[in-house]
């Protein structure tokens, strides 16, 4: 089903239009209300007088997580405090959280996006679905949500973290749907045939997002519920989930680009590759207006074809994503980088910094441990000093990363120590 | 008396323990009495050994977390009931045992290692008692 004809299936003349006219307010509404962006925009040299057009995006300014860090909390909101009415936050690369904030007219593009992202999965207003997806800062939860609304579905806001209440009320509700990260979907698989419930779900569709994942994992899942599951993008800094999503030929996932123009870049030389070629994606947000982003590098590694679909719509496809241009890590759904694990044990003053990320997945639940090595000085021979330390550190890296993990203290000089980049990271997760 | 534990903290790797013996053999560093904490994690080794701050440095200069800790070599007479009786002592002066493990000299006692939370308390009732503790030098010359 196509929740949008009008806009998802726009000749592509006339979206390149639509966009242009979008863009050119863009620049003229961020220029006028942003700082950073006149600052940024003077010191490139370009003025909004300059942005004719959509082809003039490229003589405009990239920008990066970083420059969401330096501006924290509030520095790019281009609407003022009193006509936010909503914020979101996703992890930054060091301490602090990276924090978004939307206009009633945000959210109202949001649920627009999540609920075309829902019809590509066929969910109707027919539907009862539940958002398996944490709800508060995090994006997952409440897009998804108002999407569903949107759609007027029946949402049953599960949140995340009980797989028996899950499963129940999926068997008792008669759930047609859901949206989760597709790691945990696989795990409620399991959940569901070990009870002996596969017989008695009535689920026809998933909406999979949060995290990488591959067609063989998607099968699976289709296989093992005997539904259809989708592939939902997003980011905070753009949105959350909804930028982007697979329809049911799963060639690539159509990108909302009446609202989030996509470029694709090599991520050394900056400059643009051509449509099939991988490279980063870059989104500028041509409508919003809490926090619009002109060029916002995703450090997403993927590709582009703006080739019409058998299902009838033209917008843009990206296939799915091939890695990271940095280090970023998505771990239960969530945004991990190194540097924030770094930053946390710089408070802990009885390790020394020296630490490993042993990333796995078990059962289909990805499992974080970190290692660290303990300071000679703090050194101590009973059980439950150790015991103590351990917990300290856990409960510090629970408040900087936002999930738990398992901490195992080592001996000195246990770690390698790499000559050049540090490697800080082991993923041993097999994405089928 | 208080005398002088090797302590060494172990991540459970296969081999480790042998490495860190291999360090202290090398270094003609004798065990006399050993015990082993172990969790699933890691490993806390406890040595009395004939000397420990060489041990120490040894271990320490090899790469391996080690350390001293002051603990009670306490003299138990071979009798029934003797080691209950000290315990009792210790309790009823509230002081805690951290940990304890026997010790293997060659003489009319049994010995046992203990660490407590006040050393130095445990040390004065022990004596008030007279309850005799092995010194340092007692260790090194055995």
């Amino acid at each position: 089903m196509i929740w949008n004809r009008e806009m998802e299936c726009m000749p592509r003349d006339e979206m390149t239009r639509l966009q242009s006219e979008r863009l050119v307010k863009l620049v003229e509404y961020v220029y006028n209300n942003v700082e950073f962006y006149r600052n940024r925009m003077d010191a490139h040299g370009v003025k909004p007088s300059d942005i004719h057009g959509i082809e003039d995006i490229v003589k405009l300014p990239y920008t990066t997580k970083d420059d969401l860090r330096d501006t924290y909390p509030f520095g790019l909101f281009a609407a003022p405090h009193s006509d936010i009415v909503r914020i979101h936050a996703s992890s930054g690369t060091t301490g602090k959280a990276t924090v978004v904030g939307y206009t009633q007219n945000d959210i109202d593009v949001w649920s627009e996006c999540v609920a075309r992202c829902m019809s590509m999965a066929d969910v109707t207003k027919d539907d009862i679905i539940q958002i398996a997806y944490g709800y508060g800062l995090f994006t997952g939860g409440l897009g998804a949500h108002y999407g569903a609304e949107r759609l007027g579905a029946m949402v049953v806001p599960m949140s995340t973290g009980n797989s028996k209440k899950l499963t129940t009320m999926m068997v008792d509700f008669g759930a047609t749907a859901i949206a989760c990260t597709p790691s945990y979907l696989l795990h409620l698989s399991e959940v569901l045939r070990d009870e002996g419930l596969i017989d008695k779900i009535k689920l026809k569709a998933a909406i999979c997002g949060a995290e990488p994942w591959t067609d063989k994992m998607r099968h699976e899942i289709e296989t093992r519920l005997n539904i259809t599951a989708h592939d939902i993008y997003g980011l905070s800094e753009i949105m959350g989930p909804g930028v982007a999503c697979d329809c049911k030929h799963h060639t690539g996932l159509h990108i909302c680009e009446d609202h989030f123009y996509p470029e694709i870049i090599d991520p050394v030389t900056l400059e643009p590759v051509a449509d099939g070629e991988v490279g980063e994606l870059v989104f500028t947000t041509i409508t919003k207006e809490g926090i619009p982003l002109i060029r916002y590098r995703t450090k997403d590694l993927t590709s582009i074809t703006h080739e019409v679909c058998e299902c009838g719509r033209t917008s843009a496809r990206i296939s799915r994503f091939k890695g990271r241009s940095d280090d970023m890590l998505i771990i239960r759904g969530v945004n991990v980088f190194p540097s924030q694990v770094e930053a946390a044990l710089v408070e802990v003053e009885e390790v020394t910094p020296h630490y490993m990320m042993i990333v796995d997945r078990e059962n289909n639940l990805d499992t974080l441990e970190i290692q660290v090595e303990i300071d000679v000085r703090y050194y101590t021979d009973e059980v439950k000093g150790i015991e103590k330390l351990t917990k300290k550190i856990a409960t510090v890296i629970q408040q900087a990363l936002g999930i738990s993990a398992k901490i195992r203290l080592m001996g000195p000089n246990t770690l390698k120590r790499s000559e050049g980049k540090a490697v800080h990271v082991i993923d041993n997760r097999k994405l089928y | 008396m208080t005398a002088k534990q090797l302590s060494v903290f172990i991540e459970n790797r296969r081999g480790r323990l042998g490495e860190v013996l291999k360090v202290l053999k090398d270094n003609n560093v004798n065990i006399l009495s050993m015990s082993l904490a172990d969790t699933t994690e890691y490993g806390l080794l406890r040595l009395i050994v004939n000397a420990p701050d060489h041990g120490r440095d040894v271990l320490l200069s090899a790469g391996f977390s080690s350390m001293i800790t002051d603990i009670l070599i306490v003299k138990v007479p071979h009798v029934a009931g003797s080691l209950q009786e000290i315990l009792t002592i210790v309790a009823e002066n509230n002081i805690d045992i951290e940990y304890m493990y026997g010790l293997s000299v060659e003489a009319n006692d049994a010995t046992i290692v203990v660490k407590t939370n006040e050393l130095k308390r445990a040390c004065e009732v022990l004596k008030k008692n007279k309850i005799d503790t092995m010194t340092e030098e007692e260790i090194e010359a055995l």
